[in-house]
């Protein structure tokens, strides 16, 4: 469980670290928090041949709300998020769901952006950035795109980031109080990937009817998904308890689950209707 | 001042929060380092093994190396055990994921495992035989000749009238249960460190052990070398739980490397190889059938254990220790007449098993604490009551399969945990909580722990090699400081400061004046070393003997000094008292070592002692008690409260009683719904990370509420009783009959550890 060997490099600034990754490609990995990375070095499971650490690049130290939304850069870590970064329902969320990602000295090195590049799909910030329609600001030697998080996850730990770009932000909409949003995950440990994780986001128009629903489920599949069957079936109507019940129950059944030795796919659809209604209930518990 | 009994803080500790612990990896400054390249097949034929890219200076070792070199080969000449034997590296066929089959050897850590991927090894698979059941399924693949069948120990005991018993029961109540396999995780892996002394030629092995006298005696004999040519070192040692008794292959070899290539050899362990092939334990399946009378009497029991005890069998205990144990110690603390088991030691391609926290003793309580609960149930007996009628009361008491239970609080324990438990209560809010759609349960697991057990409990076992006996020397340095140097080897238990405790009291000295120097064969007396909750009787027994004797020596001197009869002598406070004339010990030792003209006559010219305990052994006793809340919908156990009565007899230490109590608890709830080792039907382990074998964290261990009881043992020359072990033996029984409680309205209950959350939905599922 030591890594392979691979070269260092520390750019002082992103256009340095832009030349850099066009120069390495696929041999070529940003060094955030590291703390998914360093791990799957130390496995062997990743031989980057180079390291590019971003960590001294100022301009990729901010978390701003701006325009209405909320701009996080690339070396803002989880543990910004404990307290609500930004007033209203999007700043609550991300700290309600910031006490779940791992341990307190993993928080303070892991990266937000990070989650989002690495993309495994029982992150938290990668199932909030779904259900809240977050956009990546990508960059390379060059050239600059913003991608929807709709066109983001691909697959297990695939994203539409290629190998010469950097996730240099990624910003999510600022929600008004209209908005309710919740938050649930189930793990066997404190601190553990979740094994189904539900975000739901609520906008409530002034009779109490939903007018906007939005369910992301995490930890239950190859990325985080949404569960559009469970949400619509929300909209137009009050959310009685029997409504969130039975959209949490449309959520269960709407999925191809992932399987393993511990989780059994039926197993994984009994935790996404307890996450999903459970979300839904805390966040209109307030 | 008596200091023994006192909540001393462990000497042990400031070292170890400073940092400034030295474990084996910290002390490897300047070797070469080791890196093992092992089995990626559950079994398999080795057709090749090729080093294409070696570099320079890079070392390649296989089994056709190792020329002369023994087999790791334990004896039991009892219970029909078939010897099998694990080669240090294979040259012929693998058995298990993760075994170790070449070592490569470079510079550093780094190197020596971007080699060990260059490294071709050619394996023909084989069939595997993984589980329990593919074990005993006919035609089955055979691991070694001679073990046909698979089966390496078959231990039965069978009283004549068993079967009167159950043909006169009213109620006979059955129950099979499964334990799930698990790793002792010690927070240190293992790790070895060989080092040649090139004046001697003497090998010093620095090694995360907890027997170094026996590791010595293993590997001196594997490799045909003197023992006196041979060092053990044991230094901080991150836990061991049992785990790190065993001789296992890596350690011989990297003996062998130091003396072939004359240098310093090191292989620090890393969590993965830990917990694939390090040691598992406790992968067990119990049938149970238990006679009862109406009126709750236990009349009889019957039991059939099976261990899956991996590819090879550990040494020294062999594999029976498993299954034997739960053979002998069937019977717990309660009042059975008649008894009839049988025990078998299953060989498979899984990694080997050895004993872990409790051994089996976890499996039994399980099974014997589900069972009175499913017989309450049948009978309707409240369950209280009906432990209280069939424990023990009356002591000795010497159970069916002939041990001698000493006296003990079995029922004084229950009613005391009953107590603080307040069941009234709990009753009350559980039955609040169900109408709120919340599942609360409360279950008890009463037990009894075997320890503190010398060489007689060893040889009835039958074993080839007969543990047991601690020696103790003791000596005062001729500045009066006192030197303790024991054969038993602490790591984690506090023994420093417990021994102490009890020579400063038989010598009237501080404890801060004394030393108990421990972990090293040049250093120590032969002795055992730590396991099997004996350091506090055994080697605390040997102590308190030889300071004694110490103590008589210094009477005598001083009662010379003072004028007066050695009878007079009191020591207290550093000094020989006399009435009220008295003369500091350190003056006594100054005039025993360098005055000694004046005094020679008397003793001699030191002031040294060695003393020798061997006790039968005696049994602790404690009673659980868990509370936890089940979620219905994810199967989630939380454990809320939980409460240990425990009677250790005289406690040298609370405070590190406490703390072993608290670990072991840690331990059992981790067994009860975390730990599991899993293989996939090929023999592939699929618990290879820390992400996926799940110990506890903080997060998940309640805090554990301790009552002490103190019955002295009459078979102890302390009073005291072991307790090392009781936390992890009582915890899972009582989590899983808490569980069990909770689910009581589905009409399920709990036959399977790890209750994982998976699991109790998939019995709330299928109930419904």
């Amino acid at each position: 469980m030591k890594c392979p060997p691979f070269d260092y490099h520390a750019p002082r600034s992103q256009a340095e670290a832009l030349a850099l990754l066009a120069r390495h490609g696929e041999e070529g990995k940003i060094l955030a928090g590291g703390q998914s990375l360093v791990p799957t070095m130390a496995f062997r499971l990743s031989r980057p041949a180079s390291l590019i650490d971003i960590n001294r690049i100022a301009e990729l130290d901010h978390c701003r709300a701006e325009g209405g939304r909320l701009r996080i850069g690339a070396l803002t870590r989880h543990a910004r998020f404990e307290r609500p970064v930004a007033p209203g329902p999007t700043g609550a969320l991300l700290a309600r769901a910031a006490e779940h990602i791992a341990h307190a000295p993993i928080r303070t090195r892991g990266t937000f952006c990070g989650s989002l590049a690495h993309a495994d799909p029982a992150s938290e910030w990668c199932c909030i950035a779904l259900a809240l329609g977050a956009e990546m600001r990508v960059l390379r030697e060059g050239g600059e795109r913003l991608v929807p998080a709709a066109d983001w996850f691909q697959s297990v730990f695939t994203t539409a980031l290629a190998p010469d770009e950097l996730l240099a932000e990624v910003s999510l909409p600022l929600l008004g109080p209209d908005w309710r949003c919740g938050f649930a995950e189930f793990n066997r440990r404190a601190g553990d990937f979740a094994l189904a994780m539900a975000v739901t986001a609520l906008r409530l128009d002034p009779a109490g009817h939903v007018a906007e629903a939005r369910i992301a489920l995490g930890g239950v599949a190859g990325t985080p998904i949404l569960a559009e069957t469970a949400a619509a079936s929300l909209l137009g109507a009050p959310p009685t308890p029997e409504r969130l019940r039975a959209a949490a129950a449309l959520a269960a059944e709407g999925f191809e689950p992932t399987e393993d030795a511990q989780v059994p796919a039926d197993y994984r659809r009994d935790l996404v209707r307890a996450m999903t209604r459970r979300a839904l209930e805390g966040s209109l518990a307030a | 001042m008596n200091w023994t009994g006192r909540r001393l803080p462990r000497t042990e500790d400031p070292a170890l929060l400073r940092g400034e612990g030295a474990f084996t990896a910290d002390l490897a400054a300047g070797a070469r380092a080791v890196r093992f390249l092992r089995s990626p097949y559950a079994a398999g034929r080795i057709l090749s093994i090729t080093a294409p890219d070696l570099p320079p200076g890079a070392l390649l070792i296989t089994g056709a190396d190792l020329e002369g070199v023994g087999a790791i080969r334990p004896e039991l000449f009892r219970f029909n055990y078939r010897a099998i034997a694990q080669p240090v590296l294979p040259r012929e066929r693998v058995h298990f994921v993760g075994q170790p089959v070449a070592a490569v050897v470079a510079a550093t850590p780094e190197e020596a495992e971007d080699i060990a991927e260059t490294i071709l090894l050619d394996i023909e698979p084989e069939d595997p035989v993984v589980t329990i059941d593919d074990a005993l399924r006919p035609g089955t693949p055979t691991l070694h000749a001679e073990a046909p069948g698979n089966l390496v120990v078959d231990g039965t005991i069978r009283h004549p009238d068993c079967e009167a018993a159950f043909a006169r029961a009213d109620r006979i109540v059955e129950l099979t249960l499964r334990s799930g396999r698990q790793n002792a995780t010690p927070m240190e892996a293992r790790a070895g460190l060989a080092a040649y002394d090139r004046a001697t030629g003497r090998i010093r092995l620095t090694a995360s052990c907890q027997m170094p006298h026996m590791l010595r005696t293993g590997i001196a004999t594997l490799l045909g070398m003197a023992e006196a040519d041979l060092q053990i070192v044991a230094p901080d040692v991150g836990g061991g739980f049992g785990q790190k008794m065993a001789l296992f292959p890596e350690y011989p070899l990297l003996v062998w490397l130091a003396r072939r290539h004359r240098g310093s050899f090191c292989w620090v362990e890393d969590r993965n190889e830990n917990l694939i092939a390090s040691a598992h334990s406790r992968e067990q399946r119990h049938h149970l059938r238990a006679a009862f009378a109406a009126d709750g009497t236990l009349l009889g029991l019957e039991a059939d254990i099976l261990a899956n005890t991996g590819a090879f069998s550990c040494y020294p205990t062999t594999c029976g220790v498993e299954p034997l144990m739960a053979l002998a110690e069937y019977p717990g603390p309660y009042r059975l007449p008649t008894y009839a088991a049988r025990a078998r030691a299953l060989a498979t391609n899984t990694c080997p098993a050895a004993p872990y926290r409790g051994v089996s003793r976890p499996v039994v309580t399980f099974g014997l604490e589900r069972l009175m609960d499913r017989a309450a149930a049948a009978l309707g007996i409240d369950p209280v009551a009906l432990r209280r009628r069939n424990l023990v009361t009356e002591f000795p008491h010497v159970t069916p399969t002939g041990l001698t239970l000493d006296q003990a609080s079995y029922v004084e324990a229950l009613d005391r945990a009953v107590e603080a438990a307040d069941i009234p209560a709990f009753r009350t809010r559980q039955q609040a909580a169900r109408r709120e759609g919340r599942y609360l349960g409360l279950g008890l697991a009463v037990f009894n722990e075997r320890t503190g057990y010398g060489t007689p409990a060893f040889a009835a076992r039958g074993m080839g090699i007969v543990p047991g006996y601690e020696v103790v020397d003791i000596a005062m340095t001729p500045a009066g400081e006192v030197e303790v140097r024991i054969g038993a080897s602490p790591h984690g238990q506090g023994l420093r400061t417990a021994l102490a405790q009890l020579a400063a009291d038989r010598l009237g000295l501080d404890p801060s004046r004394i030393r108990v120097i421990h972990g090293d064969t040049d250093r120590t007396p032969y002795g055992w070393g730590s396991f099997a909750s004996r350091g506090a009787v055994i080697a605390g027994g040997a102590t308190q003997l030889a300071a004694d004797k110490l103590a008589a020596r210094l009477r005598r001197a001083a009662a010379r000094l003072l004028q007066a009869e050695p009878e007079s002598i009191a020591l207290r406070d550093g000094a020989a008292w006399a009435g009220e004339a008295s003369i500091p010990l350190t003056e006594i030792a100054r005039r025993v070592h360098q005055r000694s003209e004046q005094l020679s006559d008397l003793d001699g010219f030191n002031l040294a002692e060695t003393a020798q305990y061997d006790p039968g052994g005696t049994f602790s006793n404690a009673c659980h008690v868990a509370e936890v809340e089940v979620d219905a919908e994810t199967g989630h156990v939380r454990v809320l409260r939980f409460l240990v009565v425990e009677d250790a007899g005289r406690l040298l230490n609370p405070l590190i009683a406490d703390g072993q109590v608290h670990g072991g608890v840690a331990q059992g709830i981790a067994n009860a719904l975390l730990e599991e080792v899993l293989y996939a039907p090929d023999g592939n382990p699929l618990t290879g990370s820390l992400a996926d074998y799940l110990p506890p964290s903080a997060a998940e261990i309640p805090p554990i509420e301790i009552i002490h009881m103190e019955t002295e043992s009459p078979e102890t020359l302390t009073g005291a009783k072991g307790l090392g072990e009781g936390g992890t033996i009582g915890a899972p029984a009582a989590i899983a009959n808490a569980i069990s409680d909770a689910l009581a309205p589905f009409g399920v209950d709990i036959t399977e550890l790890p209750a994982t959350p998976a699991r109790i939905r998939a019995l709330i599922r299928n109930a419904r």
